[in-house]
């Protein structure tokens, strides 16, 4: 399968959950939500069912297909935590992350995850950018 | 627990399953591809992750729309969905420290707990920093700032 073709079933993939837990479950598929509410201790066993799917869905990929998901780390381990910390700060700052206003608020036309989705990506460019430029 | 309870916990099993395969299978697992996307200035862009976003949005919003004309989601008696619309402070200050964190080491939540099968150190390391930085924000950040 080349990357695109790849990238595109995965994507799709990921609308489709999104579609399911809405339609379904009345829930938005925000990563940093679901995160977020079991570290508060809310809404305990779906949030862990679906963090277990979340782990469980690489590993029938593995299965499937033989080999694991490539993962190759970018940073140092310094960087790891800088950057860890941000992230969650940020996304639950914000209300969100890639999933819950790049997915979802974007497929449902939401002027607050747009705004998000667009922030997100800006300052993402600008950081991986200078990383890359000073390594 | 009621049937529609046990249920509910079946349908976000699927879903996280669906969603942690479609996250192995789009590339989005690997920070070295989030870092090809990201990095305009590399002289080798790789627009691939593009097609993430836009297959997802592409069957995503059949599902909102569905949704719209809906009374209530299936296995609830109400829809969960948030009810802010106006552009805040936090909403964009939030997202761009958001965006650093995603750009300075590749990984967003939910790749980050995918890649956690992987066993690598740093992936484990990068979700700890990430629950620190969340409990942070939810319990002392958010009481502080406006």
């Amino acid at each position: 399968m080349t990357p695109y073709l790849a990238s595109l079933a995965g994507g799709m993939l990921l609308g489709l959950s999104a579609a399911l837990l809405l339609v379904v479950n009345g829930r938005i598929v925000g990563i940093s939500g679901i995160v977020g509410r079991l570290l508060g201790g809310q809404q305990i066993a779906p949030n862990i069912a679906f963090v277990v799917g979340l782990l469980a869905g690489p590993m029938l990929y593995t299965t499937a297909f033989g080999q694991p998901p490539v993962v190759t780390i970018i940073a140092s381990t310094p960087l790891i935590l800088v950057s860890g910390l941000l992230v969650g700060v940020g996304a639950r700052m914000g209300s969100g992350c890639t999933s819950g206003h790049g997915i979802l608020g974007i497929a449902r036309f939401s002027k607050r995850s747009l705004a998000a989705t667009a922030t997100f990506l800006t300052s993402g460019i600008v950081a991986a950018t200078i990383m890359g430029l000073l390594r | 627990m009621n049937r529609h309870a046990a249920l509910r916990l079946l349908v976000a099993l699927l879903a996280g399953t669906i969603f942690g395969f479609g996250l192995a299978l789009s590339g989005m697992m690997n920070p070295a591809r989030i870092a090809g996307f990201l990095d305009v200035a590399s002289g080798r862009w790789d627009p691939s992750l593009m097609f993430v976003l836009g297959g997802a949005v592409i069957v995503a919003v059949p599902g909102v729309l569905l949704q719209r004309k809906m009374a209530k989601p299936v296995l609830d008696a109400r829809f969960h969905l948030p009810e802010k619309t106006g552009i805040d402070a936090r909403l964009v200050i939030g997202s761009a420290i958001f965006g650093i964190g995603w750009g300075l080491a590749g990984f967003c939540p939910g790749p980050a707990l995918s890649a956690l099968t992987t066993g690598l150190a740093p992936v484990a390391l990068f979700v700890c920093a990430m629950a620190a930085g969340m409990i942070l924000q939810d319990r002392a950040l958010q009481k502080v700032l406006p």
